[in-house]
């Protein structure tokens, strides 16, 4: 029995920010989940089931959420499933709801992320004390700062080349709506000259804290024949785990990122991800992970991927862009990152992404990884259905 | 079997919610001893008033006033109140269905005994002194044998309306560290850094956190490692954190130490934070008291050649 | 044609009111190696991991990422996490093995609430604007649905007392609490400390395998006929505290009350022979089993139930793999399994499980 093919045919988010005052964590979600509703021009009734995903309870201090938020999203008498990978969560969201569809289990899913960080405060949900361990550092940033110069190390790559991704993901923002930070006034000198946080890291290539929810109705063919505008179909998904720090880690590229990205390929029938995939959404929460990961997804060989981001490939306009939506560096809220990242993808593949819309978007790879560098979850899609 | 290690752990937040527009009307209208219900499209009343139909989903806004008297649908005596619950002496927990709702509030009902409340029992809220919009300006319910009273027509239109709440929520948990990490803790305190190997794929690991995680298995063979090491990758903090007490700048270092198949984290000090480098030597400096080295100074060691710990990056 | 799915192996920790002696890691990793042992397969050979683990019992952001280090996840592993129940992680995995993606899968869950006062811990699972800040333990919620049970003439204190007594003279050698237990006081009236389950650490996993493979693994698989979870609205006070719909509807789509397999068409048969239901307390034990319409023939509870033993975010996969092990051991040919979630019955999971007739 082959797998049931997978559409997206409804796409919501909401105006990410760094805090949402008006609405509840119920608003929240339901003004996301209501758009991809309305894109896919259908009701809460079409709705088989609903898979939530979110990174740790403590954000927002409602333990399993998805309990209180049933009844918001129109879940009542439908099954309900939460996911919670880290900061991939948002992509391994996507991908058990599209298991779903796959499996014939059910037509139409809704798939929704979220975060509303103003809640608390990420740096302490991140650090909460542990007796008995050394407090060194708090929140993310210094977690991955010594990761980026082993990069730089390894690679020899410029000191600059973080300041130029930040540069470029935050004008690619200012084309999208949605897109939290709207820095029209940023420069690469602003950028350059902006305080180094944690050395190698400056403080504007680091991701803001955001209130956001992003959400996507996936179907099957009859559900995709239905469908009002082009759905973006799925032709391969994949999610890979390893642990969070073990003897011969490689922190720099994990292999898990690399099986992952291998494995969607395959379903794919990708054989050169560099010629054959037009656009990437990839989860760069400091700005020197593009080049990283660039190198890590088989698009550059080891200790090359920063000469595609230093000569323009990444960018809106080149060969090879990559967070054409502004990126994580632009928008984080963080359990609904990983999904902004699938979601972008697929509005791409369906030429819906208005201003920050690529010219050649036939597969376009979403990204997003958690924890240690050590969860992963991608999927391709594409403007054609898969060849089956 | 050694002493288990045990401490306090206190997870505590002040949570800042922002509201949205029903439950903004709902609570803005209890500090104004006005309950609010919120009318579904087939005409029942939700008391409290929720953003969302249960049945339908639809969107509701339709407020409107019902009584602050009603009805217990069901009850349950709670004779050993609980931190943060509504009232310190014994009371019953009840479900209320006030006059004009269809569904029922939870809270509680301040009567001196269980013989005192039964299913169906008449009751009436009783507001707090001070209310600053929350569910507990109710400060419960009590007995009430009177008439309904009419409600108002409010529609929950109220001036300085509340837009949030402050949900301070505090947990208390008792945190052990488990086998492998006690003993580890406990060779610290020592000044001793002792890791395990893992008995498949030979690796030693320190701390050791109970199992190897490539293999799965317990480690248990002892190691002890150090107290020198290798500087293998860093970054240098320029912010400082609210809950640390360290002077920025500082350098934040995976430190291998000799014989250690992983880098352990530690500050580096001794040295000007500029001229830190990888492949450092260091070593821990301990100071009275302290269960973790306080920082590693540099042994003053020529710098260990790259392909000797580019394994353990 | 959809693939025949089947639960292959069931392993558990005893439930101990607590490991204070043990890390997560170090409580579960005995558990992941017996149940690869029944099967004898390796971490590399499976197809696909799922857990089930929540933040909050732990205290710790993304306790579950140190979990997966006993899991040996090297070469990396298609692997996924649900805060949830494990029987929910169970479902995943089912329907990534029904895509045809892995032929095999583990399933694991663990929960420790010794560290935390549970009680308080589960109130942080309520509405977050309307209840929370009011501190309503999970007892006192049971209690009230309790009292709604009796209210309507559903049960009484002496047969709620005689379920605590059935389901405790269990011979699960995992089992946390049972013999003879005293009914005792109320805790929170209707509801005495007999009526409530024991608190307690443990962990559990399972292996699936898909078609042939599950025969190749195990002599009488359980296969899955069907598996289903539903939700309900979260308030309390728009429910029917009494009835459990979502229970229901999930045990119709999974198939609950259709014939057993390879018998349509026969009639008269009993649809199972034995239920395993997650109910901690008493009185939900009443609720479930007016919904599922079990009568006196069916076996409710033989290892216990959550009365005997409840590791929260395990006690719902447990309750899976009890009812597997009672179909691998020839003990029963056609199980209910039930799993819940929040307050009150507010979420449930039910899968049908068969053994191959004999």
């Amino acid at each position: 029995m082959s797998k049931e093919p997978v559409a997206v045919v409804g796409i919501g988010q909401t105006k990410h920010v760094a805090a949402r005052r008006d609405v509840s964590v119920a608003g929240l979600v339901r003004e996301a989940a209501c758009r991809a509703l309305d894109d896919a021009e259908l009701t809460w009734a079409d709705i088989d089931a609903v898979v939530i995903g979110k990174a740790p309870d403590f954000f927002e201090g409602v333990m399993m959420p998805e309990l209180y938020l049933a009844d918001a999203l129109g879940a009542v008498g439908k099954p309900m499933l939460r996911v919670h990978t880290a900061g991939s969560v948002g992509g391994s969201t996507a991908l058990v709801a599209a298991g779903l569809v796959a499996a014939r289990v059910h037509g139409t899913v809704l798939t929704l992320a979220f975060e509303k960080q103003s809640e608390s405060n990420a740096m302490w949900g991140l650090s909460l004390p542990i007796p008995f361990q050394q407090p060194l550092l708090a929140g993310a940033g210094g977690f991955f700062a010594p990761h980026v110069r082993a990069y730089m190390r390894r690679s020899g790559a410029p000191d600059t080349v973080g300041s130029l991704v930040a540069y470029k993901d935050r004008r690619n923002a200012l084309k999208n709506p949605y897109a939290h930070l709207h820095e029209h006034d940023i420069t690469l000198e602003k950028v350059q000259a902006s305080p180094m946080l944690w050395d190698p890291i400056r403080y504007s290539e680091t991701c803001p804290s955001s209130d956001g929810a992003c959400a996507m109705i996936l179907t099957d063919r009859a559900g995709a024949a239905r469908a009002p505008r082009p759905p973006a179909w799925m032709l391969g998904g994949a999610m890979r785990s390893e642990p969070t720090l073990f003897a011969g880690k490689d922190a720099v590229s994990p292999q898990a990122g690399r099986d992952c990205a291998a494995d969607v390929y395959r379903q794919a029938g990708i054989a050169d991800p560099r010629r054959e995939i037009d656009a990437v959404e990839m989860y760069v929460p400091f700005s020197w992970y593009e080049p990283m990961w660039l190198e890590n997804l088989g698009f550059a060989d080891e200790g090359e991927g920063w000469k595609l981001t230093e000569s323009g490939v990444t960018e809106l306009d080149g060969d090879l862009p990559v967070n054409m939506s502004g990126g994580v560096l632009s928008t984080n809220p963080i359990g609904a990152s990983g999904m902004i990242r699938f979601a972008e993808a697929a509005l791409q593949a369906r030429g819906q992404a208005g201003e920050h819309q690529v010219e050649r978007a036939g597969k376009v790879l979403g990204h997003a990884y958690g924890g240690g560098s050590q969860f992963f979850s991608m999927w391709l899609v594409g403007a054609r259905p898969p060849e089956s | 079997m050694p002493e288990v290690l045990k401490a306090p752990l206190v997870v505590e937040f002040p949570f800042t919610r922002s509201l949205g527009p029903v439950q903004s009307a709902f609570l803005t209208g209890l500090r104004e001893r006005v309950v609010l219900g919120v009318r579904t499209t087939d005409g029942r009343t939700l008391v409290p008033p929720v953003e969302y139909d249960p049945v339908t989903a639809d969107e509701l806004r339709d407020l409107v006033e019902v009584a602050p008297t009603g009805t217990v649908t069901t009850w349950a005596w709670n004779h050993a109140p609980r931190r943060g619950q509504p009232l310190d002496t014994p009371f019953a927990w009840v479900l209320v269905r006030l006059d004009g709702a269809d569904t029922a509030l939870l809270h509680a009902l301040d009567v001196p005994g269980p013989d005192a409340v039964r299913t169906g029992a008449r009751v009436r809220i009783r507001w707090a002194a001070e209310r600053s919009g929350a569910i507990t300006d109710i400060a419960c319910f009590e007995p009430y044998d009177g008439e309904p009273v009419r409600p108002g027509g409010s529609t929950g239109e109220f001036a300085d309306p509340v837009t949030g709440i402050v949900a301070a929520a505090r947990l208390d948990y008792t945190y052990t560290p488990g086998r492998a990490q006690t003993a580890y803790l406990d060779a610290l305190a020592e000044h001793r850094a002792v890791g395990e190997r893992c008995p498949s794929c030979r690796k030693v690991y320190v701390p050791p956190r109970g199992a190897c995680p490539t293999c799965g298995v317990a480690t248990t063979e002892r190691v002890e490692v150090g107290p020198g090491g290798t500087v293998t990758t860093f970054c240098i903090v320029n912010i400082k954190a609210k809950n640390l007490d360290i002077e920025v700048p500082y350098v934040y270092a995976h430190i291998a130490l000799d014989g250690a198949d992983l880098a352990l984290h530690g500050r580096i000090g001794g040295i000007p934070y500029d001229q830190v480098r990888m492949g450092l030597r260091v070593e821990p400096v301990w100071t009275p008291g302290a269960r973790h080295p306080d920082h590693y100074r540099p042994t003053g060691e020529p710098d260990a050649d790259y392909d000797t710990y580019k394994e353990l990056l | 044609m959809t693939r025949e799915i089947a639960v292959v192996a069931f392993a558990q920790t005893d439930t101990l009111r607590t490991t204070e002696e043990h890390s997560e890691v170090e409580m579960l990793m005995p558990v992941l190696h017996a149940v690869l042992d029944q099967t004898g397969l390796k971490t590399a050979d499976i197809g696909f991991t799922c857990s089930g683990s929540s933040d909050y019992l732990a205290g710790r952001a993304f306790s579950f990422t140190l979990a997966l280090d006993g899991v040996g996840a090297w070469p990396p592993i298609s692997e996924s996490h649900v805060e949830m129940d494990g029987a929910w992680a169970l479902y995943e995995a089912w329907t990534k093995l029904l895509t045809g993606d892995a032929d095999t899968a583990l399933v694991y869950s663990y929960g420790k609430s010794s560290p935390g006062s549970l009680r308080d811990v589960l109130t942080r699972q309520l509405d977050p604007y309307y209840v929370a800040p009011l501190w309503p333990d999970s007892v006192a919620l049971a209690a009230l649905q309790a009292q709604a049970l009796i209210d309507a003439g559903d049960t009484d204190e002496p047969a709620l007392a005689a379920i605590a007594a059935r389901c405790r003279a269990t011979d699960n050698p995992h089992a946390q609490l049972r013999g003879e237990v005293p009914h005792g006081d109320y805790r929170v009236r209707p509801l005495r400390t007999g009526d409530c389950p024991p608190i307690g650490d443990g962990a559990a996993a399972v292996i699936l395998a898909a078609g042939e493979r599950a025969r190749e693994l195990c002599p009488r698989p359980a296969w899955i006929r069907g598996i289903d979870h539903r939700i309900e609205a979260h308030s309390l006070g728009v429910r029917d505290l009494t009835d459990s719909p979502s229970t229901r509807l999930a045990a119709e789509r999974a198939g609950a009350f259709e014939l057993p397999h390879g018998l349509k068409g026969m009639g008269g048969t009993p649809t199972v022979d034995t239920a395993e239901l997650h109910a901690p307390f008493t009185a939900q034990e009443v609720v479930l089993r007016k919904a599922l319409g079990l009568g006196d023939e069916v076996r409710v509870n033989p290892s216990g139930g959550a009365l005997a033993a409840n590791p929260m975010m395990a006690a719902g996969l447990t309750r899976i793999g009890e009812a597997a092990a009672r179909i691998h051991r020839g003990e029963s040919d056609r199980a209910l399994a039930h799993a819940t979630s929040g307050p009150c019955l507010q979420q449930n999971l039910v899968a049908v499980l068969e053994g191959d007739p004999r």
